[in-house]
């Protein structure tokens, strides 16, 4: 143990205990005379994926309502993007959403993109869609697992888990780090494929298919799963706009509303594929939605392997005043030195002006506000996170059933808190 | 290989009190169910299929801190989490251990900003830190590797201490 550090923190007890009458307006009154019963749920609870919290109230065991309570993992990750350059900026990105860190990476250096006006050659492009599409595989693979779990089957957990091993070996060979890769940075990505990510791709679409049909056999005719999960957590299109859902679990409410086919980015336009749609709007039909997904993602891949052949340009942008040069050019030019020292001290400059990108990243729409000040560093950064909004839904979906439906809604919605709370 | 086999036919085993409690111990920490960030991930890595924590004794995942006698802080702890991380390992019985996952939960990581504590050791003891952002499944075994072998040096006059310096 490290004995002698000076402590910088107080830790204040009190902060965690609290009174009834803070609660005055917020739960019925028939919670404040005891009536009904409140019931902390979380921020410690395996069900709640994370430090959600949830403060419950229940007429026997059925939910009256339903207060999240989220920033229990609230980072300031926004707020230490301002101090940094748009390029280390990326790094803190990965941690926000850490099932699909490279998602949160794409729609940062979009952001970057669009806001100092960069193009992205078609290669990098296509690289970028493989690595969106593998990790939104590895994310419903995680959502999956954990999802079954709170339902009580074991086994799904350890199948989807061995798959996304596979995954988070590509992403090791691509970056040097299973999760946290940091892979994309404006102007592309970080290095091109290496040799040996394509045979492991190519293997991994080869035994895919396979494995998630044997997800299915688990699964969907499984009369306990159907039990549980159908009639579920209803929510209706319009309610779900309203409360701003994205993603697969407003197209299980049946709206057609995907990013990657309204507001195309990184090349989408050019790929076949479809976008399944629920009609019930329930546990279930967020879970046959996520698992079709998988089943498109896998196609989008197989197309994007074949333009790799065909795509023009490097793996990152050729324009030294974003994009540092490679490694090999530093002996020979003085240029290269010249850019690569100013990248790598002062970073690039960007214009004082505002922009907004959004992209479809597995849990729904991940936006992201940029606003530059003509140096190096962002004035403001803002991220609009699927979960936060579907944690706003998880009452409206909640109210009404038993304590244990809340637990298949809550898995069903796929919320990550570091998302939500950033 | 059985004991039995390993000794032969001697059919007495003679070890001190210290040495068969702390081989108990080691081979059956239960953690408790318990994760923060991005590490509680690395952490469902290492209970799956490909890592298998369940070679070391430690399958076994309790929800309830009272049950559990290990807590790996896995990912940042935050202001807002900081005291309901304390409230845990309050509850927790004794002996227990702590293994601080990651560099958030070390020292802050890169977070060194209003919202993170700077390092879990803050507000609990902690027993073994793993590095990594987030460690890597055989980083945290061997953090637990680690944790096991220091339980295996435990003596009694430490337990009497540390129950001492507690009340």
């Amino acid at each position: 143990m490290v004995a002698d550090a000076p402590k910088t923190f107080q830790l204040d007890m009190s902060q965690w205990q609290g009174s009834l009458d803070e609660l005055r307006g917020l739960v019925s009154e028939r919670a404040m005379t005891g009536e009904t019963m409140l019931l902390n749920m979380g921020p410690h609870h395996p069900s709640t994926h994370g430090v959600l919290r949830l403060l419950l109230e229940l007429d026997g065991e059925e939910i009256v309502s339903c207060l999240p309570d989220v920033g229990y993992l609230h980072t300031g990750i926004e707020k230490n993007i301002e101090s940094k350059s748009y390029e280390k900026a990326v790094t803190l990105t990965d941690r926000m959403d850490y099932l699909s860190p490279m998602s949160n990476n794409m729609v940062f250096c979009l952001a970057v993109e669009k806001l100092v006006d960069l193009d992205v050659p078609e290669r990098a492009q296509v690289i970028r869609v493989i690595c969106l599409e593998l990790s939104r595989i590895a994310s419903h693979l995680v959502w999956l697992g954990t999802h079954a779990i709170d339902m009580g089957a074991m086994s799904v957990f350890l199948y989807a888990f061995r798959e996304r091993e596979l995954i988070l070996d590509m992403f090791e060979m691509l970056s040097g780090q299973r999760m946290m890769g940091s892979y994309f940075r404006p102007g592309g990505v970080w290095r091109d494929l290496r040799p040996e990510f394509l045979p492991a791709l190519r293997h991994f679409l080869d035994i895919m298919p396979g494995r998630i049909a044997d997800y299915e056999r688990l699964l969907t005719n499984n009369p306990i799963w159907i039990d549980r999960t159908q009639g579920v957590g209803i929510i209706e299109p319009d309610v779900a706009l309203a409360w701003g859902v994205s993603g697969a679990s407003l197209r299980a409410s049946g709206v057609n509303w995907d990013i990657r086919k309204a507001m195309p980015y990184s090349g989408y336009e050019a790929y076949e594929f479809n976008v399944p749609l629920g009609e019930h709007g329930d546990v279930y039909d967020r879970y046959m939605v996520r698992i079709e997904e998988m089943r498109q993602s896998l196609r989008i891949i197989e197309q994007a392997i074949k333009r790799l052949d065909t795509a023009k340009g490097g793996f990152r942008s050729d324009n030294r005043k974003f994009v540092p040069p490679p490694r090999t050019e530093l002996g020979q030019s003085m240029e290269a030195v010249i850019h690569h020292f100013k990248l790598w001290t002062e970073g690039f400059s960007a214009p004082d002006k505002e922009v907004y990108v959004s992209i479809e990243s597995p849990r729904g729409e991940i936006g992201c506000y940029l606003h530059g000040t003509g140096g190096n560093k962002p004035r403001r950064v803002h991220f609009k996170t699927p979960s936060f909004m579907h944690i706003q839904a998880i009452p409206v979906m909640a109210e009404g059933h038993m304590i244990a439906d809340l637990v298949a809604i809550i898995g069903s919605v796929d919320i990550v808190l570091g998302d939500c709370d950033r | 290989m059985g004991v039995t086999q390993k000794l032969g036919n001697l059919g007495v085993v003679t070890t001190t009190l210290e040495q068969a409690i702390n081989w108990a111990r080691t081979g059956a920490t239960w953690p408790l169910l318990f994760g923060l960030a991005c590490c509680a991930i690395e952490y469902m890595s290492t209970q799956a299929s490909n890592y298998d924590l369940a070679r070391f004794g430690m399958e076994l995942n309790r929800a309830s801190p009272r049950q559990a006698d290990l807590m790996i802080v896995a990912g940042r702890v935050t202001r807002k989490m900081a005291p309901v991380v304390r409230q845990l390992y309050d509850q927790m019985a004794d002996p227990k251990w702590v293994i601080s996952m990651g560099d958030c939960a070390s020292c802050g990581g890169v977070y060194n900003n209003y919202a993170v504590v700077q390092g879990v050791d803050e507000i609990i003891p902690v027993d073994v830190y793993v590095a990594g952002c987030p460690p890597r499944p055989e980083q945290l075994m061997h953090g637990i590797l680690t944790l096991q072998e220091k339980i295996r040096g435990e003596r009694i006059s430490d337990w009497a201490l540390t129950i001492r310096q507690e009340a």
